[in-house]
């Protein structure tokens, strides 16, 4: 059943990006250290509340997302907290390298805020379609990765990150989805916790970001049909949640993952390359498998991909038959 | 402010001493650039030694003056110049490049106490240098440092680059937003030598005109003889009273100075002097070019 803190609701939606925005206000009124960068895309990345609020603490960059994290650099090595905010395939995807030496080997709290990551960026097509930005940042020393499930777990995890000294990557959606949080639920950076559990599960799905909702879908609909699924959310994959992966598999001994994002280097393999060192259970991965995006819309997107929740089902179906 | 002449000969003496521990740790290392920081060794030295409000004893000092290294393949000259100021023992510059060494082939931040920033990848130090720059303005009022203010922001940040660097969008971008955002708290200083890994730099990319170019991004412009100690002092004392504008200065440099043997040749950008080599040209450095005997190192 359903985590007791958690609610399902399909009625008011709201994006993950907008939690974000949300919680950066929130974050700056409490830490005057904090400040925003973004590169030409304030409303769309949602930090125009904060530059309103704070316009002493907001800084237009322009379309150069070089500098805007090393600027972001040099601002926290002084002493400052900076958000920058850009689409994911830019921001990390243009800018990697400055990440890794001026951000990550400098050690200093840069929160890169990549928007419109995934396919449900919807009709901009693969150019806007961030599917490897997981990766490359999980991949990263001193980095922190975050991958929220719904507008509110994202402001959470926006407040979270905003109190801790070290870099971190929060990936965000453009696409409104359902609420599957509420004010109840806490958030502790690292942790991973069961969204929906059975007593006598047949199988895991290991899943984040807008996937947690398909998967908890999943999980309700084969339950009715005597199939016991366990969800859960695992909204930061790095630091990676070890102890709930290797016990997930012990208890049932199959796992399903579940991401918006390439199957390699995501939230998959990083699930994969825990229970290959600590307990080797069959797994299944749901996610895109070596393919760019193209325009559609979301729901046209996750059907073709094969990220939505009939997908999931299916995925569920094949690792409990290896599971034998 | 002008230098006494028995500031510029101590800056002098200063400088070739400097110049002959890098010779010294680049052999002792077997690898790293030696054009570089030879042609940069009277600037480090006007830094560190007359320019700079900073405590080797005390790295972290928050009003201390920020030099970012953006070039951080020179490196070898600012450790040599932090050794000979008092950041850390002189001895140590032999364990460059070697396992376990604060001393890494190119800077880390957090390797060796006063360092500011890791660089290497080229063309990210002004971006750096205009972060900490803007992050100083806006607490200017509060740094309580005498004299700083929003308009007159205290302590400066300095931001050392390469020509060939220049080659790279990412400078470019920072230019831009440094001039956009009037930080008249940053002073650029190019090592102006004309040479990159594969050639000179107007066979390669050319970069001329260079100072119009800067011009155009709403900086003021200083161009200087990189090894004038008077050239260098006055242009940086030019640069902090200019308040409408950042400032670069165009050190026009020679690669390898202090060697002839090497000098402007760009084929010395990233290899060290063999033993025999090294032992020649320091016996060379220790003579000052042979006007003198011995040498006070002696």
């Amino acid at each position: 059943m359903l985590y007791k803190t958690l609610k399902l609701n399909t009625e008011d939606q709201k994006a993950t990006r907008d939690g974000f925005g949300v919680g950066l206000v929130e974050a700056g009124k409490s830490d005057e250290r904090i400040v925003a960068l973004t590169a030409d895309l304030k409303e769309s990345t949602r930090v125009e509340a904060f530059a309103q609020e704070f316009p002493d603490r907001f800084f237009e960059m322009g379309v150069a997302e070089q500098n805007l994290v090393t600027v972001a650099s040099g601002l926290a090595n002084y002493g400052k907290v900076p958000f920058v905010t850009s689409y994911a395939t830019f921001s990390p995807g243009r800018n990697l390298e400055q990440i890794r030496t001026t951000v990550c080997i400098n050690d200093v709290p840069v929160k890169i805020i990549g928007c419109h990551a995934g396919l449900t960026v919807g009709p901009d097509g693969a150019t806007h379609q961030a599917l490897e930005d997981i990766a490359i940042m999980r991949v990263l020393p001193n980095m922190t990765v975050v991958v929220p499930c719904d507008t509110e777990e994202a402001r959470k995890a926006t407040l979270t990150l905003a109190m801790t000294n070290k870099p971190a990557y929060l990936r965000l959606g453009r696409d409104k989805t359902p609420s599957i949080t509420t004010s109840e639920t806490s958030f502790e950076l690292g942790k991973g916790y069961y969204a929906f559990e059975t007593d006598s599960a047949d199988v895991t799905i290991i899943a984040c970001g807008a996937l947690v909702y398909n998967a908890i879908i999943a999980a309700e609909e084969l339950g009715s049909q005597g199939i016991n699924v366990d969800v859960i959310n695992m909204h930061t994959i790095k630091p990676l949640d070890r102890d709930i992966i290797i016990s997930a598999a012990k208890k049932t001994g199959a796992i399903v993952t579940a991401e918006e994002h390439q199957i390699t280097g995501g939230l998959g393999s990083a699930v994969a390359e825990v229970l290959a060192e600590e307990y080797p259970v069959p797994i299944e991965f749901i996610g895109v498998r070596n393919q760019f995006g193209q325009s559609g819309t979301p729901a046209e997107l996750m059907k073709f991909y094969k990220l939505d929740s009939e997908s999931i089902k299916g995925a569920i179906h094949d690792v409990l038959r290896r599971k034998g | 402010m002008s230098l006494t002449d028995v500031q510029l000969k101590n800056l002098e003496t200063k400088a070739n001493d400097i110049r002959m521990s890098i010779l010294e740790m680049l052999v002792a290392a077997g690898s790293g650039h030696t054009a570089g920081p030879m042609g940069m060794a009277d600037i480090f030295t006007a830094l560190y030694f007359h320019i700079l409000n900073h405590d080797p004893k005390n790295p972290e000092w928050v009003n201390r003056d920020r030099l970012i290294l953006s070039n951080g393949h020179i490196v070898p000259v600012r450790y040599a110049t932090m050794a000979h100021a008092g950041y850390f023992p002189v001895t140590e510059l032999n364990t460059l490049r070697k396992f376990g060494s604060r001393l890494q082939g190119h800077p880390e931040r957090h390797a060796l106490p006063g360092l500011e920033n890791t660089s290497g990848p080229l063309g990210s130090g002004l971006s750096q240098a205009s972060g900490i720059a803007l992050g100083l303005r806006m607490d200017a009022n509060s740094l309580k440092l005498s004299g700083a203010s929003a308009l007159f922001p205290k302590p400066h940040v300095y931001c050392l680059m390469s020509d060939g660097e220049l080659d790279e969008g990412n400078s470019w971008e920072a230019i831009m937003f440094a001039g956009n955002r009037k930080l008249s708290n940053l002073t650029a200083i190019i090592d102006r030598n004309n040479i990159q890994i594969d050639g000179m730099t107007e066979d390669i990319m050319p970069l001329e005109p260079l100072a119009d170019k800067w011009r155009a991004f709403n900086w003021h412009v200083i161009e200087i003889d990189g090894h004038n100690f008077t050239d260098i002092i006055d242009a940086v004392n030019q640069a902090k009273a200019i308040i409408e504008k950042p400032t670069v200065i165009i050190a026009h440099t020679i690669p390898g100075k202090g060697i002839t043997e090497i000098e402007g040749d760009y084929k010395w950008h990233g290899v060290p002097p063999s033993k025999d080599q090294a032992e020649a040209w320091l016996k060379g450095l220790r003579t000052l070019g042979g006007k003198i005997e011995g040498g006070h190192l002696d």
